[in-house]
Order: C-alpha cells, then sequence, then structure tokens
C-alpha cells in the first residue's frame, strides 16, 4: 500500500478571508516505510494529515485542487460514507494527548472493540479475544484488566498504548501518528517510537509520522518530508537529510538542535516565526527569514528539484554552493 | 469494592446532612420571636391554657432537654401531632406524599422526554429547525409561569374539550394536566442545559478521535458524545426532582390537589406547628435522598467520580 498526495492545495475560508493553509503538498510514503512531515506549528502538518483522514470540515475548508490516493483509490473523490468505511479500516490515526483524545466515560475493551464489530462485523466475544491479542501487541499484557479499565485509571504511556491498539485494532494499511510522543516523558517517548516502529515491521503498515521535533524524527524516519509555509521545501532519506541538509530552513533547523557538543556555544534559533497562512510572502515563502535571501527569492518562487537521487529541495541557491 | 466504599461513603454523608439539617430546623424555630403557645392559644387564653399547649407542644421544659427529644423522636421518623387535626404528622405526610410523588414523577419524566431528544437534536443540528423550535421553546417554557399555563391547559382541556376531568385526584388522567403545567418550565431549563452540554462534548478531542475510528454519526453522538454530556443535566434534573417533591404548592391549588403542597400551605395558614416543622424536616430528607441517588447514577456515568 503507497499513500500518495499530489498537489494537494487546501484554504480555510472565512466570509471574504482566505487563510492558505496547502499549497500544493507533493507526498509519497511507501509500503512499510516510515515518513517523517517536519515542520513549525502552523506550518500545515495536522491539516495534511487531517486530509488525508477526510475529517476536514467543510466549510470552512476548501479544497483548491490536489489528489489523494490510497494505491489506486481516490480518496477525495469517495462520498462521505465510503470514506468513513476507509478511516479506522484502512487508514487510522494516532493522536497528540492521548488524555483527551480516549473517550473519558468507555472503558478501554469497549473503545478497542466497537470499530472491531463495525468494521469486521465480529461479535463482542470475538472482538474481545482480538483485542487482548492487539493489547499484548502493543505492550498491555495484563489483558483483561486493561479492557475493563477507564482512561483515568491507566498512566500516560499506558494511554498512549492504549490509542495506538485502538487505531492498529481493524489492522490498517497506513498509519497517521500526530506527534504521538509529544506529550509524553522523554522515557516514554523512547518506548512509543519502539513500539511504532516495531509494528511497522509486524503489520508492513505504511506510516506517516508527524512531529516538530527533529531530534524524534531522527530515531524513527526512512524518509523525512520538511515543510514550511503549507509546502514542502525538503523531500530525502533520513541520512541523507541529516548528512547533507540542501534547504536553508532544513539547515537552521538541524542547527537549533541542542546538542551536548555543542556546549558553552549559543544556541541557534530560527529568527521571526511561521508566516500566517492568510498573509503568505512573494516569492519564496521563507525568503523574510532566511540569511541567503537575494531579490530574486522575493519575486520567483522556487520549484522542487531533484539534485541527487531521492533528495530534493526547493530553493533557488541549492546546488550552486551558495548556501554554507 | 471501590464502588461499593463510594456508596458507604455518600450514604453516611446524607445521613450526616440529615442531622444537621434537622438541628438547624430545631434551632431556627426556636430562635424567632414569639411563644408558639400563644399564637396556638389567641389572645383570649387564661395562663393555664397556654400552660397546658406548651406541654402539649413539649416547650415547657429547658431547649437542651426539646432538643434530645426531639433527636429521639426523629430517628424514629416521628414528628408529632398536628395541632389542628390531633392526627401524627407522619400520618398526614404518608396520606400525601403518594399523590405529590406521582405528580413529580410524571412531570419530570414529561420534562426529560421533551427536553433530552430536543436537546441532542438541537445540538447536533445546531442552527438547524430542530435548533430554533429548541431555542423558543425553552424561552417560552421559562417565561410562562406555570400556574398561568395550568389555567390556560385546564380551560383548554377540561373545559373547551374535555379531555381530561376538571377536578379529582383518583388516576393518572387526573395528573395529567398539572403535570405537563410543571413539567414544561422544568424542560425548557433542562433543554438549553442539554444543548450546551452536548454542543461542548462534540467539541472535544475524543469525538475526533471516534470519527477517525469511522464510526457512524449516530454511534458518535449518541454513544460517545451522550453519555459524557448527560453528566451536568443529571445532577440539574435531579435537584429539580427534589424540588418538585416537596409539593408544587402553585400547580396543587390550581389543579386543587391533594398533595405535600396544599398540606403544608395550610399548616402555615394555620399556625400548625409541629406539621410545619415536621414537613421542612421531611422535605430536607427527601431532597438529601434524591441527591444521594443522583450521585449513584452519577457515578454510573462519570467512572472517574468512584475514586474522588
Amino acid at each position: 500500500m503507497e499513500l500518495t498526495i499530489k498537489d494537494l492545495d487546501v484554504s480555510f475560508i472565512q466570509g471574504d478571508r482566505e487563510a492558505h493553509a496547502l499549497r500544493g503538498i507533493n507526498l509519497t510514503v511507501g509500503k512499510g516505510e516510515i515518513h517523517s512531515l517536519v515542520g513549525e506549528s502552523g506550518s500545515g502538518k495536522t491539516v495534511t494529515s487531517t486530509c488525508i483522514m477526510g475529517l476536514l470540515p467543510s466549510p470552512p475548508v476548501r479544497i483548491n485542487k490536489g489528489e489523494i490516493f490510497l494505491d489506486d483509490i481516490n480518496l477525495l473523490s469517495l462520498s462521505e460514507e465510503d470514506q468513513r468505511k476507509i478511516r479506522g479500516m484502512k487508514i487510522a490515526m494516532v493522536f497528540q494527548e492521548p488524555a483527551k483524545y480516549l473517550n473519558p466515560t468507555l472503558k478501554i475493551g469497549v473503545q478497542i472493540t466497537e470499530s472491531l464489530i463495525l468494521h469486521l462485523g465480529m461479535s463482542k466475544t470475538a472482538a474481545e479475544e482480538k483485542a487482548l491479542d492487539i493489547l499484548t501487541t502493543v505492550g498491555l499484557g495484563g489483558g483483561k484488566r486493561i479492557l475493563h479499565s477507564y482512561p483515568h485509571e491507566l498512566s500516560g504511556g499506558m494511554k498512549q498504548r492504549a490509542m495506538i491498539a485502538i487505531a492498529i485494532s481493524c489492522n490498517p494499511l497506513f498509519l497517521i501518528a500526530d506527534e504521538p510522543t509529544t506529550a509524553l516523558d522523554v522515557t516514554l517517548q523512547e518506548q512509543i517510537l519502539e513500539l511504532i516502529m516495531d509494528l511497522r515491521n509486524k503489520l508492513s503498515m505504511g506510516t506517516l509520522f508527524i512531529s516538530h521535533d527533529l531530534r524524534v524524527v531522527h530515531d524513527i524516519s526512512d524518509r523525512i518530508s520538511v515543510i514550511y509555509a503549507g509546502k514542502i521545501v525538503e523531500n530525502s532519506s533520513k541520512t541523507e537529510l541529516f548528512a547533507h541538509p540542501m534547504h536553508p530552513y532544513s539547515r537552521l533547523l538541524l542547527k537549533s538542535i541542542p546538542d551536548a557538543e555543542k556546549r558553552g556555544t549559543r544556541l541557534v534559533t530560527i529568527p521571526g516565526k511561521v508566516p500566517d497562512a492568510e498573509n503568505i510572502p512573494p516569492g519564496c515563502a521563507f525568503h523574510p527569514r532566511c540569511p541567503f535571501a537575494e531579490d530574486i527569492c522575493k519575486i520567483e518562487e522556487p520549484e522542487m528539484k531533484e539534485y541527487q537521487e531521492g533528495h530534493s529541495a526547493a530553493c533557488h541557491f541549492c546546488g550552486t554552493g551558495k548556501i554554507q | 469494592m471501590k464502588l461499593f466504599l463510594f456508596i458507604l461513603k455518600r450514604f453516611f454523608r446524607l445521613v450526616l446532612t440529615i442531622l444537621i439539617i434537622s438541628t438547624i430546623i430545631f434551632f431556627v424555630i426556636r430562635v424567632i420571636p414569639g411563644d408558639p403557645a400563644l399564637v396556638v392559644a389567641g389572645i383570649d387564653a387564661s395562663n393555664a391554657e397556654i400552660q397546658a399547649i406548651r406541654v402539649k407542644l413539649g416547650t415547657d421544659v429547658p431547649v437542651a432537654v426539646q432538643y434530645v427529644r426531639w433527636m429521639k423522636k426523629l430517628v424514629r421518623f416521628d414528628f408529632g401531632t398536628s395541632l389542628i387535626s390531633n392526627q401524627p404528622v407522619m400520618t398526614l405526610i404518608k396520606q400525601r406524599f403518594p399523590l405529590t410523588f406521582s405528580l413529580a414523577l410524571l412531570g419530570i419524566f414529561l420534562g426529560i422526554l421533551i427536553a433530552i431528544p430536543l436537546g441532542v437534536l438541537s445540538a447536533v443540528h445546531r442552527w438547524s429547525l430542530w435548533d430554533y423550535f429548541g431555542m423558543v421553546y425553552s424561552q417560552l417554557g421559562m417565561a410562562i409561569p406555570s400556574f398561568w399555563l395550568g389555567i390556560i391547559l385546564l380551560l383548554l382541556f377540561s373545559v373547551k374539550f374535555p379531555i381530561f376531568p376538571l377536578f379529582g385526584s383518583g388516576s393518572i388522567k387526573n395528573l395529567f394536566l398539572p403535570a405537563i403545567a410543571l413539567g414544561f418550565a422544568r424542560a425548557a431549563v433542562i433543554l438549553r442545559l442539554t444543548r450546551a452540554s452536548m454542543v461542548d462534548e462534540l467539541s472535544k478531542e475524543y469525538i475526533i478521535t471516534a470519527r477517525a475510528k469511522g464510526l457512524t454519526e449516530k454511534m458518535i453522538h449518541y454513544k460517545h458524545a451522550l453519555k459524557n454530556a448527560l453528566i451536568p443535566v443529571v445532577t440539574v434534573t435531579g435537584i429539580q426532582f427534589g424540588y418538585m417533591l416537596g409539593g408544587a404548592i402553585i400547580i396543587e391549588q390550581v389543579f386543587s390537589l391533594p398533595g405535600l403542597g396544599r398540606l403544608f400551605l395550610f399548616a402555615i395558614y394555620q399556625r400548625d406547628f409541629p406539621l410545619i416543622q415536621g414537613g421542612v424536616v421531611f422535605i430536607a430528607v427527601i431532597f438529601s435522598f434524591t441527591n444521594f441517588l443522583v450521585d449513584m447514577f452519577y457515578s454510573f456515568l462519570n467512572p472517574k467520580i468512584r475514586i474522588s
């Protein structure tokens, strides 16, 4: 199963105001691949994932153009009912704060089994059997007790495991993980990342991993796409990106990771912030914050170009040796 | 086990509440200036007569002794004897309570029947016709006084179209109109709350999870959102029901129903102190007990409450 996003362009419309959230996203996640989408908040990461799930409310959202394919299924052209049948069944999603994203008044067992009963037509007992298996898969052995627990009776890490159990219950082909570790302690982060990698191997799911944290992304990804102001500015394998980042934005992001070896030096920060989706600068959207920007950057928007096999970036000066 | 402990704790709290309430009632009545015996006896009574009434009321002994006696009787649900009818207060209350209870039950039932479905529909289809209908209804429900509604209902459905009897209190048919008059306003309050609470729940994150699981809208609304949305609704509905159990003075008057409300109203007119005192304690006990039941139901809806 492969997920392909082609030229996805999405706006939020309110009255006569328009916020251009996604400006032509191209992205391919192969079978069994963990692909990370990295960017600052407000760059369009969550809009992308919500759009794949078909959960963007319209209005206020308008999909201007673009297509999303899960193999040969064109997700955006499906009826609402067909989209619903794909959600949870073929594509599943894990969210940032398990405490908020689990229903506080339903037992974990009910929250896992309901999709099994709905999508796979299982009986209640069969679904409970299956749920026990799934709990073991996500490292929540102890079984029955967890099924009969309410979310508040579980610890933060257990909640996130339960959340993942809910997501993978119907053996989805594709998983979207929207910052699944951000709300957790560092030690738990590690465990959840391992679990996601482990599941990829067991279930050979393609995974779109959304994060703003490059350190987390470094541990888990096969490929990485860097998103800025609703556009992908660099796409490459993980090793390539960390060894030879091309786009100035990616380079600055990498430099801003605190590092024990750089002790005593000032931490690099990127001045300014992600532009407001209502007021995206002309030309290259990054030019107001870019240390290498020249006149052309203010006028002409750079195209995404492949500079090495499997490594593309969108910058006028990539490959010119100007960016150091 | 956890649940059992929770129930035990709540029950203990119930008993404690009743003890405190009855103590307060006892002292409040003693603090009010004026000797009840003088009021009962009238202006022309002789000292001997007044003294006899004092003995009868039990106010001839020191307050501390009175308090002990009062508490001793209370645990046996003995509120003394009515000065007017000479019957035990508890007997009078027992006679009237079934009617008040049926009326309150039917009233709250009709109220819930209108309010919760309409509230959920309003929240799910916001700014739809249902929602506007709900808004108009709740405005009217809160603005229309129940005695007026009662009179109009009587005029319409007992006089103009004699579907329901004009008076009497034997069957459920007699209770229907007063129950509507009572329930109409309660429904308005419950409706507003249900809508607000449901709208609130539908915007929570776990609803996004439910959508991401591919659940149908029906499952999302009724299985996921409603159970959470009902938590505050249950509390308020329970309190409303508790109030109604104390008797609906105005509605009972309009429909000439012999319920608790009228019993206590006449007790006040006639300065029947033991009956007033017993009535107040009875209402307090019933109210606390309803709250206890609400708490039980609440803990069923909200698992978090059981541990705190």
